[in-house]
């Protein structure tokens, strides 16, 4: 069960990623994204971590990205036109050599990962206990100076886009 | 592979790897601001798998705690960068980063 | 045996809820278009079925076989995608509901919850996060400029909503020191001085109340709903939908309002523990179907109306055959638990409910920038200021 979920969601990832890359209308880039956050909290929920697989759809693909959203629908963005061409013996060139690089990446992660157990669904769930736990023990300093960064950015994004610039 | 074997933890890096490179690409590649800025978020959500997966590596929940801090900058990364997308957009009426190549126009 | 399959189980479970909600979502409408129209003073449907009841399997007929007209320089993806997202999102929501306790059916044990997720609030808040981008893909494919700032307005009004529910809802798990659903239910069982109910709204009746303002933005409802009304904007961002599509967004905003009531009940009304001790509390869905039945059949006895003289006795006869199942239940353990779970559960849920419908036909409609302006100054603020006092008491009184 662990490895179909796991391809799964893999691989709408990895389709969503190269469809952001690829898309030429940046609304269906940011939908690729939002579908790229949504199966990586599947990814989360699978790693263990519950509380951050909610926090990624809460913050990142109901917030964040609803913000990006928001800005091309005022900016009214439309599909980017292609001006650069290259020719097809580049293109095919830069897939294989994509995928060697790829390829060799894979197999240096795979030298010098220990090969410990695998990642069961379920095997160990990181509980929202635990993370508050350490949040407000271990990690307070950047908890709070991460408020006031928050605090900093609000500030900062109302006075850029106020009128009388 | 089985469907009930464990998935090697190598596999939930390689994929953070790829979605890492194709963020990188698109940065490089894109012309459109908005979409420079999609792909970056796509490489903060990779650095995200990673440090979920030495969580579980460890047993330890200190990754998800990095991964929280990273969205929270995130979030402030995109509400004030956005803002500036906005105030660029105002002053050149353009969203393609070639066109914004001089400091006075 | 098969039935004990976690699967086939949860199948089972799954078939039963959507067809009661989806029941329910149509009969919401018709109890709606009623309550408005006596306030109003005037009747509402009366002449589809007996006052009224098969308006909604007639509206259902009407939208399935109305002409889907898809304009043609929409965006034709994202035209067909909103609904779905909306539609799909609000059901999803429903999954992590409990109505009952554990119940035990023959061989059988199980949960009236169709998952029991450890992080239930969070999925519920999640999934509402997710519900805008329905709205906002639907004002924009539509391509047309009311469309585009009815659906701009309408979703920012629900992201700066989303802020004081998600504060609102912290304050009671303070209280409660879990994310379950059940736990929170199980949390506010008993009773204090052996008569009041322990319910999360007496110690967070500001919480509630912020809650269920929030609430009513969230759903898009009256006094909130200026990006749809009808004589604003158009239709705002469902302007350019007809039959199912249209009736998809439809079934959306009913099912979100009836997952934020499922969800105020679960935090502050206690789910589904009766607000008295448990052996008076049995009679009471008894005695209230009783007295409606009686009441009916007075009304049927001299009517008003030709056709009264057939429906009312009729109802009457329902509702006093509703009461003694009640009453036979208390005799079957099995058949009690699940109905008394259910009566007061969906009771708390349609005084809810009825609320809402409440408000919808009494207030007038805030304007945009008053309601922005109200999130923002006003219910952020309380929301927040009822997380520190509540953080402090909790704070001062525990170890």
């Amino acid at each position: 069960m662990t490895a179909l979920i796991f391809f799964i969601f893999a691989g709408i990832a990895v389709f969503c990623g190269i469809n952001l890359v690829v898309q030429t209308h940046p609304i269906a880039s940011a939908l690729s994204l939002v579908g790229v956050m949504g199966s990586l909290a599947v990814l989360y929920l699978q790693l263990g971590g519950e509380f951050i697989a909610m926090a990624q759809v809460i913050v990142y693909a109901g917030a964040i990205m609803v913000l990006f959203v928001f800005v091309i629908m005022l900016l009214n963005a439309g599909a980017e036109a292609t001006t650069f061409q290259v020719s097809r013996f580049v293109k095919y060139l830069g897939a294989i050599l994509l995928a060697a690089f790829l390829g060799l990446i894979s197999l240096m992660i795979q030298s010098t990962l220990p090969r410990t157990e695998g990642v069961l669904f379920g095997a160990w769930q990181g509980t929202t206990l635990d993370v508050g736990r350490k949040l407000f023990t271990a990690y307070l300093l950047p908890f709070e100076v991460t408020s006031v960064l928050i605090l900093i950015a609000i500030v900062g994004a109302i006075v850029l886009a106020r009128k009388e610039i | 592979m089985p469907l009930n074997a464990a998935v090697p933890l190598s596999w939930y890096l390689i994929l953070s790897a790829i979605l890492f490179a194709l963020g990188v690409a698109g940065f490089i590649f894109r012309r459109n601001i908005i979409t420079v800025f999609m792909s970056i978020e796509l490489m903060l959500n990779a650095v995200n798998l990673s440090f979920v997966t030495f969580s579980y590596q460890f047993k330890q929940v200190d990754g998800h705690i990095y991964s929280f801090f990273v969205m929270v900058v995130a979030a402030a990364e995109a509400a004030v960068g956005l803002a500036i997308i906005l105030t660029v957009f105002k002053n050149r009426a353009t969203l393609m980063i070639d066109e914004v190549n001089s400091m006075k126009y | 045996m098969i039935l004990e399959n976690f699967f086939v189980l949860t199948l089972i479970k799954v078939a039963v809820v959507a067809f009661v909600l989806l029941t329910t979502l149509a009969y919401l409408q018709w109890i709606e278009r009623k309550v408005i129209a006596h306030v109003q003073l005037r009747v509402g449907p009366y002449r589809v079925g007996p006052h009224g009841l098969l308006q909604p399997l007639a509206d259902v007929v009407k939208l399935i076989t109305k002409e889907g007209l898809i304009p043609s320089h929409v965006n034709r993806l994202f035209y067909l995608l909103a609904p779905f997202v909306a539609v799909a999102l609000a059901l999803t929501s429903i999954a992590v509901i409990p109505f009952g306790p554990q119940i035990t059916i023959g061989p059988v044990t199980t949960w009236m919850q169709l998952t029991d997720l450890r992080i239930g609030v969070l999925f519920v808040l999640a999934v509402s996060s997710i519900g805008v981008y329905g709205v906002a893909l639907g004002g924009w494919a539509s391509n047309n400029k009311y469309s585009l700032l009815g659906g701009l307005r309408s979703s920012a009004q629900m992201i700066s909503y989303e802020l004081p529910l998600a504060l609102a809802v912290a304050a009671p798990l303070l209280l409660t020191n879990t994310l379950d659903f059940r736990d929170i239910v199980n949390y506010q069982s008993g009773y204090w001085l052996g008569f009041i109910p322990r319910w999360n709204l007496f110690p967070e009746i500001l919480g509630f109340i912020v809650f269920l303002i929030a609430g009513f933005a969230e759903t898009n409802r009256v006094p909130f709903d200026l990006p749809e009304a009808e004589n604003e904007l158009v239709a705002g961002f469902h302007t350019e939908y007809s039959s199912m599509n249209f009736a998809a967004f439809f079934m959306a905003e009913y099912a979100n309002m009836v997952t934020v009531t499922a969800v105020a009940t679960l935090l502050f009304l206690g789910g589904w523990t009766p607000p008295f001790p448990e052996p008076y509390s049995d009679f009471i869905p008894i005695i209230l179907f009783a007295l409606a039945g009686l009441v009916a059949l007075y009304h049927g006895l001299n009517p008003v109306r030709r056709m009264d003289k057939f429906t009312l006795p009729a109802t009457a006869l329902v509702f006093l055959g509703i009461a003694a199942i009640f009453g036979l239940s208390l005799f079957v353990p099995v058949a009690k638990a699940i109905l008394m779970a259910l009566f007061w559960f969906c009771g708390k849920i349609l005084v809810l409910l009825f609320v809402f419908i409440w408000v919808r036909a009494t207030l007038p409609r805030f304007r945009y920038d008053q309601l922005m302006r109200f999130a923002w100054t006003g219910l952020f603020p309380l929301s927040m200021f009822n997380l520190l006092v509540t953080s402090l008491v909790v704070a001062l009184t525990s170890k």
